[in-house]
Parts: C-alpha cells; sequence; structure tokens
C-alpha cells in the first residue's frame, strides 16, 4: 500500500509508535482493545500491518512552499532595464559578446572580462582572488542571473550591470586601461558596428590617446586638458561599452539542476524520476538549509540570495588591504557618474529607486558583503569574497561556530550542527548544480 | 474505519509549532495615543524583494486627518540581527492625512517591523507596524 510517494515518505510505523501512544484517540482506542474486544484486537493489528506499509509525507506544507520559492521555476522573466536602452538590442549584445573576450581591452594586451570570468567555469576563474594585469583583492564571481541583482560587485558598488563593465576595464589590478584608448580602439576595430547600433561616434581629433580621470597622473593631466564636450563624447562611448558588455551578459543564466527537477515533482506531488531522486542525506540536507540551519533566510528565492549585504564574520585575508565591504561602497556609488542618477542613463529616474533609497550611514554595513547565489556552487570553490573557505565544508562549519566580526558585528549566531548534519547540508548544496 | 484512523495518525504527525505572532493589523495607534495610523502597500499587497510604495494615512485621536506632518522610516527584523535593507522615505502628501512613503523593500520572509517617527504640528509620537511575509 502506498499513500504517498516514497521521495515525500518516512515510514510511519515511528509515527504508529511514537506519535500514536501521544494521542489521547488513540489511547482511547488501546483501552477498548485491553478490554478484551477481540474485533478490536484484530483491527489493531490489521492497522499496525498497513501502517508498516505506509508513510507519512516528509515535507509540512510550509517547507513545501519554502522549496518552491527557491526552484528555478520561481524565477520572474528579466525585467527590461530602463537604464540601458541597448539591453535586449542583439546587436548589442553581439558586440558585448566580443568585447568581452577581447584581450585588447586591456593595458598590455593580455586581459579580457573572460580572463577572471572564464566560459567553460560559470563565468569564475576558481581563484581565491581575481588575477588581471595584478592579483585583486576580491573572488571572481559567476555570472549566471547576474542581471537580476541590483547592486554588482561583492560590495555592491556599482548600480548596474552597464556601469559595473566599466570598473574592470580601468582598474589597475584588473584591465588596466583608460576609456580615450578604449574608444579610439572601438573606432578603429568595430567603428561600423558600434555606429549601427550606437550612433555617430565622436570626432577624434585633438583626442589624446590615453587619458582618463582614474588613471595614471600622466592620464589624469591628459584627461584634465580635454575640453567638457571631448569629456563627454568619450565617456558616452565608455558608457555604451559597458551597455553593450551589459546587453551579453543578461543572457548568461543559470541551468535548471538537480534539485528544480526535485522541486518540481515535490510541487507536482509526484515521484522524481531518474537523477531527480534525492538520497535521505539530500532530503535532510534540504530540510536543515530551509530549517534549522536558517541558510535560506539570506540564500532566498529561486538565486538563492536575498541580493543584499550581511556581515557574517568572515575574517580577512591576512595580505590583503583593509576591506570594510558595503560601509566604503555607498561613497563610491553615490560619486560615481556612470549610476542611475548621472547623465549616461537612458530612460526616466524612477528607475534609480535602489540608489535613491541606498542605505547610507547604518553600523551593519560595516563588512557587510553581498549574499552570493548558491546555484552551481559545488563547483566553484574557494569561497567567499576574498576565497577565504576552500570548501564547502569549511563553509557551514563557519557558519555553524559564527566567529565575531574584525570589525562590525556578525549578523550569524553559533549553532549546534552534528557533523552527519553538516554532511547532509553539503550533499544538499551538490544538487544545485546541473 | 481503518481509513479514518489512518487519517488521525497522518493529522497527529509532528509539526512545528508556529512562533508566537505579532500583531500585524493595518490600523494601530501611535505610542503616545496622539495619532491613528494605517500603512498599507500602495498596490495591495506586500511582496519580497521589491522596492514599494506604501501609503500612510495619519488620524488624530479623534478622527481627523493630520496634515504637514514628516514621517522618519527605521526598522528592521527583530529576530535577525539587521535593519531595513532600503531607506524607506516620505516622498509625498496625498491629501487627507494620506502620505507616501517610497523606497520600502523586504530582503526576506519573516517579521519585519517599520517603526514611523512622526512630527506633525500637533506634535510628535512613534507608531511601529509589524509586516509577516
Ligand atoms: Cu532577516
Amino acid at each position: 500500500m502506498r499513500c504517498f510517494p516514497a521521495q515525500f515518505q518516512e515510514k510511519c510505523v515511528a509515527v504508529f509508535h511514537r506519535e500514536l501512544r501521544r494521542n489521547k484517540r488513540s489511547a482511547r482506542f488501546r483501552v477498548s482493545a485491553k478490554s478484551g474486544n477481540a474485533l478490536s484486537l484484530i483491527l489493531v493489528l490489521l492497522l499496525a500491518v498497513l501502517v508498516a506499509g505506509c508513510e507519512r509525507p516528509q515535507f509540512s506544507e510550509a517547507e513545501k512552499r519554502t522549496v518552491a520559492s527557491l526552484a528555478l521555476s520561481a524565477l520572474p522573466p528579466l525585467k527590461p532595464d530602463t537604464t540601458n536602452r541597448y539591453a535586449d538590442d542583439p546587436g548589442a549584445a553581439a558586440l558585448g559578446a566580443t568585447l568581452f573576450f577581447d584581450f585588447s581591452l586591456s593595458r598590455n594586451g593580455t586581459v579580457a572580462c573572460s580572463t577572471c570570468h572564464q566560459i567553460g567555469q560559470q563565468f569564475q576563474d576558481g581563484l581565491p582572488q581575481g588575477m588581471g594585469v595584478g592579483r585583486t583583492n576580491r573572488r571572481t564571481q559567476p555570472l549566471a542571473g547576474v542581471a537580476f541583482s541590483p547592486w554588482f560587485f561583492w560590495d555592491g558598488r556599482r548600480d548596474s550591470l552597464w556601469s559595473q563593465a566599466l570598473v574592470p576595464l580601468e582598474n589597475p589590478l584588473e584591465q588596466a586601461g583608460n576609456r580615450a584608448a578604449y574608444a579610439r580602439y572601438v573606432k578603429a576595430r568595430f567603428g561600423e558596428r558600434y555606429e549601427r547600433i550606437f550612433g555617430p561616434l565622436p570626432d577624434f581629433a585633438g583626442i589624446p590617446a590615453s587619458a582618463s580621470p582614474l588613471g595614471s597622473v600622466a592620464e589624469q593631466s591628459a584627461w584634465s586638458g580635454m575640453s567638457d564636450g571631448q569629456r563627454d563624447d568619450i565617456n558616452r562611448v565608455f558608457a555604451n561599452i559597458g551597455k553593450a558588455l551589459a546587453a551579453f551578459q543578461r543572457s548568461i543564466m543559470p541551468k535548471e539542476t538537480r534539485f528544480d527537477r526535485f522541486a518540481a515533482a515535490l510541487a507536482a506531488g509526484k515521484e522524481p524520476k531518474d537523477d531527480a531522486v534525492f538520497s535521505a542525506e539530500e532530503i535532510q540536507g534540504l530540510k536543515l538549509f530551509i530549517g534549522k540551519a536558517n541558510c535560506s533566510t539570506c540564500h532566498n528565492g529561486p538565486l538563492f540570495t536575498d541580493h543584499a549585504f550581511h556581515n557574517t564574520g568572515v575574517p580577512p585575508v591576512a595580505d590583503l588591504p583593509p576591506d570594510r565591504g558595503r560601509i566604503d561602497a555607498v561613497a563610491q556609488v553615490d560619486a560615481d557618474p556612470f549610476n542611475c542618477l548621472g547623465v549616461f542613463r537612458d530612460g526616466g529616474p524612477e528607475a534609480c529607486g535602489e540608489l535613491k533609497f541606498m542605505v547610507r550611514d547604518k553600523p551593519e554595513l560595516i563588512r557587510a558583503y553581498k549574499t552570493p547565489s548558491l546555484r552551481a556552487v559545488a563547483g566553484r570553490p574557494p569561497y567567499m569574497h576574498a576565497g577565504q573557505f576552500g570548501s564547502l565544508e569549511e563553509v557551514v562549519a563557519h557558519y555553524a561556530k559564527a566567529p565575531l566580526s574584525v570589525e562590525g558585528v556578525s549578523e550569524v549566531h553559533p549553532m549546534q550542527l552534528s557533523e552527519r548534519e553538516r554532511v547532509a547540508l553539503v550533499a544538499f548544496l551538490k544538487t544545485l548544480s546541473p | 474505519m481503518v481509513l479514518g484512523v489512518l487519517a488521525v495518525v497522518y493529522m497527529t504527525a509532528p509539526n512545528t509549532p508556529p512562533a508566537a505572532a505579532p500583531e500585524t493589523g493595518q490600523t494601530r495607534g501611535s505610542e503616545k495615543g496622539m495619532f491613528v495610523a494605517t500603512f498599507v502597500p500602495q498596490d495591495g499587497a506586500a511582496r519580497q524583494n521589491e522596492l514599494q510604495d506604501w501609503v500612510l494615512t495619519l488620524k488624530t485621536a479623534t478622527g481627523k486627518p493630520v496634515e504637514n506632518a514628516t514621517v522618519e522610516v527605521s526598522g528592521g527584523m527583530p529576530q535577525h540581527a539587521h535593519g531595513l535593507p532600503t531607506s524607506p522615505k516620505m516622498t509625498d502628501y496625498l491629501g487627507e492625512g494620506r502620505y507616501r512613503i517610497s523606497g520600502v523593500k523586504f530582503s526576506m520572509s519573516g517579521w519585519w517591523q517599520l517603526k514611523l517617527g512622526i512630527s506633525a504640528p500637533t506634535g510628535s509620537d512613534t507608531v511601529v507596524f509589524n509586516i509577516v511575509l
């Protein structure tokens, strides 16, 4: 006798023994059996046989709702990005793809976006800190579903995918180039393609070969020697490079995983098939993830992130510069000329709510970092914003131990997790890979 | 009969007891009793992880609309060690004691508290709303 699909049940012998005994109704029932009523006795025996073969649902209705909320099928369609009118322009996305893999978009011709965001590696690099022209301070993030985020980088120092794309291009540790050189390069190499999408390129006569407000001393003085109109022209080409890169990156989406197939079966009340069948350990891990271990508090929704910033007491890396996370990013995004409230935004200012209503001065921003997505997480150690932990086991151990933060206050509290529970959590996390 | 007993077995399977639910009424009196405040999402329902506008309606204890008030918003999740993911602000006076509060966002499910510090010509008071997602 099967009352429910086997995946969603436990033997209810345990229920019979443990729970039924506590139940008043069953107590009355047993009394009547003891009173010598043979029919009742037979019924009890019959019931025991039936119950032994039967099982009870393994997920409560609340748990089922949480599981459904984490499934990829719950991901809404990507909203248009009105701040980038080329966001869904196929020509812009194609140019963006070309630029993404172009090593010439760097000071020395050896670094592209794809150097750290490697296509065969979930668009990340497997290193504790990204390696561009130099060693950066932060872990390269994967790109699946990146366009759903309101904030970019671990500390959210940019507020759009297109303004984010401009930062590594000029960061001396990443691509280390300058916007005047990039604009010239785009004209020389992709001029026709660019103009078909974005309209006429500016007149480059009198514009220095290298110039940027953020570059070397020479580049900065070349930049300040340019006229306002020239600077605006170059900034506009630079912004459009970012908008093309963003149009490409919007197409990078998470893939369906074993967990999603399991969740679909659970939601439909069907027996999971093939690789969607979860082991007892994986089910235990899932229940811990959405229950006692409190993982899904922050790792919520179909991308397993609340898109917000939290101090979770992750230790600093000894030989890296001081890193205070979100608290230091607020002024940077406010000052960014390419932010949502700046002149390079397309569309109206109603798209700028996140920046307008950004939390600017709370102590909880100290060493707060963006909750990363956990999709396909098992395939990309090391973990945390500077690759502090080499394995998922170490991550789970960190959250169970919940050490104090070196600065600010960690939101995480210590929690007893048995060895079996830790193993189960890691087993569940592995189901988030295709 | 057997089916009936089985049903009892299922119904008595252990369940996590729900946490003590906070008072989630959309109309509340302020702490000193100066105002009666109603606070609702402008488009009807609070949704997780979306910036939303809310409408605050302020009345005096005798039911008159409160005009020319300013509203400061703070809050967070009492059971978690964090505040709001955004800084909601009063962005508009809509007339008849109604004020638009913009930039409200709830980044996770659970119990949220919004504390509205209200300053009106007649005096200042605070009202706290519990929102459970
Ligand atoms: Cu919370």
